[in-house]
């Protein structure tokens, strides 16, 4: 495609891991795309979350997707050309009572009523194997062996050159001021002048209700921004993600011995600044959680800590699909801090819909017409 | 200083007890704003009056008259009621003038109304050949020592660079009794032309004297080398010898010391840290901070004053700090008394005569500022200027960028030691401007705390040591 083109099949907003891979999708199918991006690829949320590739304790209407992404991450160099640093040591859900591994039970029953078998109820000897650094009074937890972490930033470089690599254009640097449909054709007014194009996906995270409300589509999007931590090298002592049920604390150990300490503690957003402030009392909590859980953590020193700024919905799962109130325009958007490991198959989902007008994959609960007011 | 508990909110928080600093500091607490002065040395004064309050350098005149200059600024401080916290870590402030201290092994957090950043200039980077062997060490570091301890070296000891601080520091080991065996000098000939055309403000500054006269008693007994061109430091395990050209020829000079400085810059971290706009000094090569005539930021309450706004020397850093206590008084006690800011003014202007003349003169050339092949310029994560150089030429446009793929900046030091050489080098590969390319994307803490310390477990002996000073 002429880089200089002002037209396209479709006008994709937001170049965040959703936005890269649903234009990788669309370009593969043969599709004209061009990505309009305010920042750069990854700047945001999909750059500096903390890479966990993750089918474990999701949304129940989240998992056919996650499991579909999961295929498309064990084979993620074929697709974008980079292995994205994915490596799947697995994620552990720790529970520190008997009543949390009760809980835990009772979830991978009814996962497997449902016919998901991809989290395994562990006791606390295969625990202990797969954490040796666990305190041990946990008494169990679930195990998905598959899932794993992968650098975030670099996965999404990956996708943005994927898809320029098979046509799709990218603007960076470049914002949407203005949406407008004129005789069946949108018109995305930029910063870069006009774009137009028959279709429309929304991709734009933390911003994305703006687009939404510019076309008559109001969201209840809250803006946040989790917060991670990342220590000195310590020496290896876990493999797999960690996350404590009870604490909002996750653990990832990199290969050079950093640890990245996350779980779930928000920052104070100011999307308008484009930054996010940090909460350090919150912080100082996770810190203490960590010292009187992990003993082998206890000489490290914190040498940074950062915040993404992330859309948030009311029930914690995103928007994707077609508009109820607007003709071709298509969300995709409010994955709540959990959208990284769904990046791929949503891509691919979300090209298909716009391409063929349907999709075999269950994507009901995700709506937009959920929030439409009664 | 008394041992009470520091208190959680203050009027006024200075950040650096220098010249800048302790003059800030002195004037909000005088003025009657609660004011609270932190500084992680064990000593008021800086780097420039390092140790003034505790040197044991005899004879005192060693240190040079402008040294003993800073007590007047040090007393001042202490009879104003400011609270002093030396030894105490500031590794966090945003935007919401939140600053996170670490003192006595423990993290705590202060409401700042006001926030003054002192935190003053570090040396500029000098990445050449061998300067990660040890025995190689900048001259503002081994200052430090003789400021501090009194320590002189004493084994073959060769000083390479450019910049007034290597004919102070010569001067001052030779009147110790230490050793210089050699002055590199990396000033190129044509920095002389370019600054002839500043020389009318400079004939007029009383740097000039100052300078011309420590650079005649050092050159009486050391060698100097002028219009050295290139440089490398040689050994196995250890510098063994120093290798430069001169006048087209490639000499070298054995050393167990070498002592590298280029000039300073500002130390921006803290102020990037907390959103505090910067724009690119094409002079001075260097980011300094966007400020309004008092050193206001662009961060609401944030100010910065002494080099840290732009390097200017110990005199104006003085005035500078008291320009943003006034505004910050001004803010705050909007009724307290304030004498004419004439006379602060009129000292600013003199001071800053002939800054121009040695900005031009000592601005370091480009070959000892973007370095080539295998010399290291992350010393933290090990990373090589032609590793950044392939990585920028695959399309790499920044330095934020540049962390995702070789984790450059992303070491204990924060990019101290190699963000200006990473952003020149990525321009340099671009054809573009260092004010096109950006600088790293600075995340708190800005200076490392112990895992300990933010928990705020009392910390044990062990603990205490794993916190890296930086």
């Amino acid at each position: 495609m002429n880089p200089s083109r002002r037209t396209a099949d479709v006008i994709v907003i937001g170049a965040g891991i959703h936005g890269a891979s649903t234009a990788l999708h669309l370009a593969l199918r043969g599709l004209d795309v061009i990505v309009i991006e305010k920042d750069y690829a990854g700047r945001h949320s999909s750059g500096v979350n903390a890479g966990g590739v993750r089918q474990l304790a999701r949304h129940v209407a989240e998992i056919p997707l996650s499991i579909a992404s999961m295929e498309l991450w064990e084979r993620i160099e074929s697709l974008v050309g980079d292995d994205c640093g994915f490596q799947a040591h697995g994620q552990v859900l720790v529970a520190e009572t008997a009543e949390e591994l009760g809980e835990l039970r009772s979830r991978v029953d009814d996962l497997r009523m449902r016919g998901f078998t991809h989290e395994e109820l562990i006791d606390a000897t295969e625990l202990r194997r797969l954490v040796p650094a666990v305190s041990e009074t946990c008494p169990g937890g679930i195990v998905s062996r598959r899932d794993g972490a992968a650098d975030p930033f670099r996965t999404t470089q990956a996708f943005r050159r994927a898809a320029a690599r098979a046509g799709a254009i990218f603007h960076e640097g470049v914002a949407v001021t203005g949406l407008r449909r004129d005789n069946g054709v949108w018109n995305v007014e930029t910063s870069l002048g006009t774009f137009s194009g028959p279709k429309v996906v929304n991709a734009a995270g933390a911003w994305a209700d703006r687009i939404a409300s510019a076309v008559g589509e109001p969201v209840p999007l809250d803006v946040i921004a989790p917060m991670l931590m990342i220590t000195s090298r310590v020496p290896a002592f876990i493999d797999p993600v960690v996350i404590l049920r009870s604490r909002k604390l996750s653990f990832k150990q990199f290969p050079n011995g950093t640890v990245m300490i996350g779980g779930g503690h928000l920052g104070k957003p100011r999307r308008d600044e484009n930054v996010s402030i940090l909460d350090w009392t919150k912080l100082k909590e996770s810190a203490r959680t960590v010292w009187d859980l992990f003993p082998v953590m206890r000489s490290a020193t914190i040498v940074r800590a950062w915040a993404g700024i992330e859309a948030r919905m009311p029930d914690d799962i995103p928007v994707i699909g077609p508009s109820r109130t607007a003709e071709g325009l298509y969300h995709q958007f409010g994955f709540s801090a959990h959208g990284f490991q769904l990046g791929p198959a949503t891509g691919a989902t979300m090209a298909e819909i716009v391409a063929t007008g349907h999709t075999n994959m269950p994507i009901e609960a995700f709506d937009i017409g959920r929030f439409a007011a009664r | 200083m008394t041992e009470v508990a520091i208190g959680d909110a203050y009027d006024v928080v200075v950040i650096g007890a220098g010249p800048a600093g302790l003059a800030s500091a002195a004037l909000a607490a005088e003025a009657g704003a609660s004011t609270l002065l932190v500084d992680e040395n064990a000593g008021p004064g800086g780097q420039v009056y390092r140790a003034i309050t505790s040197t044991p350098v005899e004879p005192r005149d060693a240190l040079g008259s402008d040294y003993w200059l800073g007590s007047d600024l040090v007393e001042r401080a202490q009879r104003s009621g400011a609270r002093l916290l030396l030894g105490a870590v500031v590794w966090t402030l945003d935007p919401d003038l939140v600053v996170g201290i670490s003192y006595r092994g423990r993290a705590q957090l202060i409401q700042a109304r006001r926030v003054i950043i002192a935190t003053g200039a570090l040396e500029r980077p000098f990445p050449i050949p061998g300067w990660t062997l040890p025995g190689v060490m900048t001259v503002g570091a081994a200052q430090t020592v003789l400021k501090a301890s009194g320590l002189a070296p004493a084994s073959a000891t060769v000083i390479a660079g450019m910049g007034p601080l290597i004919w102070l520091y010569a001067a001052q080991v030779l009147r110790l009794g230490g050793r210089i065996d050699a002055i590199l000098d990396t000033t190129p000939m044509s920095n002389y032309i370019g600054a002839l055309r500043h020389a009318p403000g400079f004939l007029l500054s009383p740097l000039r004297a100052k300078g011309l006269s420590l650079v005649r008693e050092v050159k009486r007994r050391v060698r100097v080398v002028k219009n050295v061109t290139a440089l490398r430091a040689e050994g196995d395990t250890v510098l063994r010898r120093v290798v430069y050209m001169s006048g087209g020829r490639e000499q070298s000079v054995d050393a167990a010391t070498l002592l590298l400085h280029q000039g300073v810059v500002p130390n921006v971290n803290l102020a990037m840290a907390a959103g505090v706009k910067h724009a690119w000094d094409p002079v001075q090569l260097c980011w300094s901070p966007e400020l309004d005539a008092d050193g206001g930021t662009s961060v609401p309450g944030i100010a910065v004053a002494g080099d840290g706004a732009g390097i200017a020397g110990a005199f104006v850093a003085e005035e500078r700090g008291r320009l943003a206590a006034r505004a910050a008084i001004r803010a705050i006690l909007p009724h307290a008394p304030l004498e004419d800011d004439q006379s602060i003014r009129n000292r600013l202007t003199r001071h800053q005569l002939g800054r121009k003349f040695i900005d031009t003169l000592f601005q370091p050339p480009r070959q000892f500022r973007i370095p080539e092949g295998e010399t290291i310029v992350c010393r933290c994560e090990e990373v090589t200027a032609d590793q950044i150089r392939a990585t920028a030429a695959l399309g790499c446009e920044g330095p934020n960028q540049m962390k995702a793929f070789l984790r450059c900046g992303m070491g204990p030091c924060q990019g101290r030691l190699c963000g200006l050489t990473v952003t020149e080098i990525i321009a340099d590969v671009h054809g573009k401007a260092p004010a096109d390319i950006g600088y790293y994307r600075l995340r708190p803490p800005v200076k490392p705390i112990s895992l300990a310390e933010l928990a705020g477990v009392q910390a044990d002996e062990a603990a205490t040591k794993a916190v890296v000073r930086l």
